[in-house]
């Protein structure tokens, strides 16, 4: 090899181990990119050979090279635009004729073609034979026998794209159309007049891509030629004439052709086949797709995987959480410590700041355990399972059967997460259920939904806690699947579709090195994309929470208050020995050593621990200590009892501060300024507040309650009881409202980033955000505006509701959607 | 007859393809063209989608998509 980098694209059918010959190939070396303007992955890596930089292009697994689909289109621009020095045409050895079908159409390309014959292994089990000799030579191209999954043979793939790479292009194999040889001759003819276009196309290729009637190849020759009308007419009557000569569609003519030679080659090399029983995967399928046992199999995997990920998953948080919890201490002691009552702007931005970080990088452990579960289901072949088993549910709804994973991971019944439900969305061949799915997983139950649903029903529906967490767990599906329908009918109806046919593929046993690939990848995908997005969101949020901040009267009046509690705590211990020990700053300094003191024997497990504890303070500060733990001295237990007073009164001037701020912040006012739409739904500013605040992660709701809800002097009341007394005019009607707006809330900002990277639009992300929060409000104020008229107590609202949202989804699954489909 | 009426166990041999467009393309791009025989595996659960078997390998459809594959039994 002489050049100094080499560009290499692996190509391939579906379920050949494309992406094991990727992984042999490159090793660590690999990214992920996009293709300009689709969401389709680009996979990029490379290697190193004798002073070669190599790098290895893994484009999509494709059964053809047509336009029709967003994947086949990116690997064709990509073959015919970015001219590889060598296309790997990886092929699955045990099923040669299929795979020949694409290794014709790349030899159409006159691209610079080795073949991978992958898989050996299952060939050889198979008792498949291959003259590999003989085939190399019937296609012109050379052929690499392999099985990457052990390596053999990977050396002499190596060798063969190092010679091929530097070679000149082969007369390769073409396929003779027969009777259509003569039309395709006169479309090439025609071509062959000045080409004004951008790339030059094989003409060949592009005289048979023009008379399967291909739209991609007919926009080609409209940019490349100063005639293109003309042209593309003669096309089409050359594609008639030979319809109605011949009594069959070109394209039809031309795949038949093909597989004609496919069929052709693989006989002609295949030397022995003997009969074997059918394959291991069948059998297994007997039980995975049978009647009774596979909806119990899918329960069990399903079950599997929420208890794997959510359960398990959720209990790595515990030794995860102190390492952020840790980052948070490290936050408070490098920013300026708080004054009596002025905390600094600064630390409590920064505080903020990693609290909004911390809730998310906390789900990590969670995901990677689901992201590494995900890539189990996809490598080992259940996923076309499940979408074989629910599609006739699924699409009664304009959902796929492939929408069954999202819709697990986004929370089907309780707690699921609708970042990993949306991104799993990516594997839906069909655009239009693809959207659908993606607009509805936010309205599942994810986990950060449910604190609020807890909290609602401790409160309001204490004496019916189950059946009120049934309906709370279950309702959300049944608004989904007629939302799912209405929107498939409505907005997404031009959307195109796809056909459901897919190949069940043989099961495999997937590797552990591809499942931590890939569970690190969208792991740091949803890092990278997401954390850095929040982060700017919770700069936003903060502004509208903390700002304008109080005036300057209120800041005096507290000022007055707090020298009034001061006065009054240095007056109760005057005359005792440490009086001129607590002047001036020291007194701040007692408060933030209290504050610590009361952590630190918090934190300590066991009378040893606290022992310690104490000994440590004792050392800081004796005087201090005598005071925050007097023991039996008359003095100093008097100004213990003075302290806490001025502790208590501080406490409370910091928490009505807080609540005083957030009426007053520019988010207070927006939540004012809704009311008066916002109560026919039962909503008054407070909950608008938490609404608004759960904007950016849905857990905050609970939060902003809690601060809202404060009641100073009663601090160590449950929230349950805090909002209960707070809000006497609030009845379960009221909580049902919120709650089934809850569920229908608009998707936190993870979620959105994460609905524009696979709807791949501002337009979509923009639209899940707004539908469910019209949808949202229409349902929270025909259940508390249409409760409150019919005279309906919480429970019969719930009832009532059930029952219409249960009707609405059989109605949508009665209802026909069957279209002309061809 | 078309395939979307054939049984679990029936075999039989492709006759014709209605289908034009993506769902021709695709039914062709599985392998189902005149000529190559076929057996039908099994259905769903929920009757729709079915299961064909062709050429050793295994490709499931929806009984609307079938409905364009022309077959004879054999």
């Amino acid at each position: 090899m002489t050049q100094e980098r080499i560009l290499v694209a692996l190509a391939g059918q579906p379920n050949c181990g494309k992406s094991t010959v990727f992984n042999a190939l490159t090793g660590a070396g690999q990214h992920v990119a996009n293709y300009p303007g689709v969401t389709v992955e680009k996979m990029i890596g490379s290697y190193r050979r004798d002073g070669t930089r190599v790098e290895v292009v893994d484009l999509p697994g494709t059964y053809s090279l047509t336009s029709f689909s967003p994947e086949e289109r990116v690997s064709r621009d990509f073959l015919l635009h970015d001219s590889p020095s060598v296309v790997v045409n990886v092929a699955d050895a045990s099923n040669l004729k299929r795979h020949l079908y694409l290794t014709f159409q790349l030899l159409e390309m006159d691209v610079k073609l080795v073949v991978d014959l992958n898989m050996m292994d299952v060939a050889e089990r198979r008792g498949i034979d291959i003259n590999t000799r003989e085939l190399g030579r019937l296609i012109g191209a050379p052929v690499v026998p392999t099985t990457m999954k052990s390596g053999r043979g990977k050396d002499d793939l190596l060798n063969e794209i190092d010679r091929v790479s530097s070679a000149a292009i082969a007369k390769t194999a073409h396929i003779d159309y027969g009777p259509m040889e003569p039309y395709l001759r006169e479309i090439r003819d025609r071509l062959s007049v000045a080409w004004e276009g951008p790339y030059a196309y094989p003409l060949r290729w592009l005289a048979v891509k023009l008379m399967e009637g291909d739209a991609d190849a007919q926009e080609r020759v409209r940019q490349g030629y100063s005639d293109p009308k003309a042209c593309l007419d003669f096309v089409e009557q050359t594609r008639s004439a030979f319809e109605s000569e011949h009594k069959e569609t070109p394209e039809r003519h031309i795949a038949y052709h093909r597989y004609q030679a496919a069929d052709t080659v693989s006989r002609a090399c295949i030397r022995a086949r003997q009969t074997v029983d059918p394959p291991l995967s069948d059998k297994v399928d007997r039980l995975v797709c049978n009647r009774f046992l596979g909806p119990a199999i899918l329960v069990g995997v399903i079950y599997l995987l929420y208890y794997l990920s959510i359960v398990q998953g959720y209990n790595i948080t515990n030794y995860t959480w102190p390492i952020l919890a840790k980052l948070r201490g490290l936050t408070e002691a490098i920013t300026p410590s708080p004054g009596f009552i002025e905390i600094p702007l600064i630390r409590s931005f920064a505080l903020w700041f990693v609290d909004s970080i911390n809730a998310l990088l906390n789900y990590i452990p969670i995901f990677f355990v689901l992201f590494g579960l995900i890539a189990i289901l996809e490598d080992s072949g259940y996923m076309p399972r499940m979408a074989f088993l629910l599609d006739r549910l699924f699409s009664r709804f304009g959902l796929h059967g492939q929408s069954t994973l999202p819709m697990v991971l986004g929370g089907i019944y309780v707690g699921g997460c609708a970042v990993p439900g949306v991104m799993a969305c990516k594997g839906i061949p069909d655009e239009r259920s693809r959207l659908a799915t993606i607009l509805i997983i936010p309205m599942l139950n994810c986990m950060a939904k449910v604190p609020l649903y807890v909290l609602m029903i401790n409160i309001y529906f204490a004496a019916n806690k189950g059946m009120a967490m049934f309906f709370i767990s279950t309702v959300g599906l049944l608004m989904v699947l007629p939302v799912a329908k209405i929107l498939t009918m409505t907005v997404l109806k031009k959307k195109p579709t796809a056909p459901f046919i897919m190949e069940m593929p043989p099961y495999h046993i997937p590797t552990i090195r591809g499942v931590l690939g890939r569970a690190v990848e969208r792991v740091w995908l949803f890092i990278r994309k997401i954390i850095t997005i929040v982060a700017a969101v919770a700069v936003v949020i903060f502004v509208l929470l903390q700002f304008p901040g109080l005036s300057d009267d209120r800041m005096a009046y507290y000022d007055a208050e707090k020298d009034k509690a001061i006065n009054a705590f240095y007056r109760e211990i005057e005359g005792a020995p440490f009086t001129q020990e607590l002047q001036g700053d020291n007194l701040l300094a007692l408060v933030l050593y209290w504050d610590t003191y009361k952590t630190a024997k918090m934190t300590a497990g066991g009378k040893e621990a606290i022992d310690k504890v104490n000994a440590e303070f004792e050392k800081k500060n004796a005087t201090f200590f005598s005071i925050v733990n007097p023991g039996k001295d008359k003095t100093a237990r008097n100004a213990n009892r003075a302290f806490k007073k001025l502790v208590k009164e501080r406490n409370g001037f910091l928490r009505e501060m807080r609540k005083e701020r957030i009426d007053a912040s520019f988010l207070g006012r927006l939540g004012k300024a809704l009311e008066p739409v916002t109560q026919w739904a039962g909503f008054n500013w407070r909950v608008n507040v938490a609404l608004l605040s759960a904007f950016a992660a849905k857990e905050s709701s609970v939060a902003t309650l809690g601060a809202l809800y404060d009641q100073g002097e009663t601090g160590d009341q449950s929230l349950e009881k805090r909002m209960a007394e707070g809000e006497t005019g609030f009845t379960p009607l009221h909580a049902l409202g919120l709650m089934l707006f809850m569920v229908l809330y608009p998707p936190c900002i993870a979620t959105t980033i994460m609905v524009k990277i696979q709807s791949g639009s501002v337009k979509w992300m923009l639209f899940s955000m707004i539908y469910p929060m019209v949808l949202g409000l229409v349902v929270a104020v025909m259940v508390f505006s249409g409760g409150s008229a019919l005279g309906l107590t919480g429970l019969q609202a719930m009832v009532v509701f059930y029952g219409l949202a249960l009707a609405a989804t059989i109605a949508a699954g009665l209802m026909k959607n069957r279209e002309e489909l061809s | 007859m078309t395939l979307d009426e054939l049984k679990p166990g029936n075999k039989c041999r492709i006759k014709k393809l209605s289908a034009r467009d993506k769902l021709g393309q695709r039914l062709l791009d599985m392998g189902v063209y005149p000529g190559t025989q076929l057996k039908v595996v099994r259905n769903a659960p929920l009757e729709d989608p079915m299961e064909v078997s062709l050429d050793g390998f295994f490709v499931s459809l929806r009984h609307d998509e079938a409905r364009f594959v022309e077959v004879e039994l054999r």
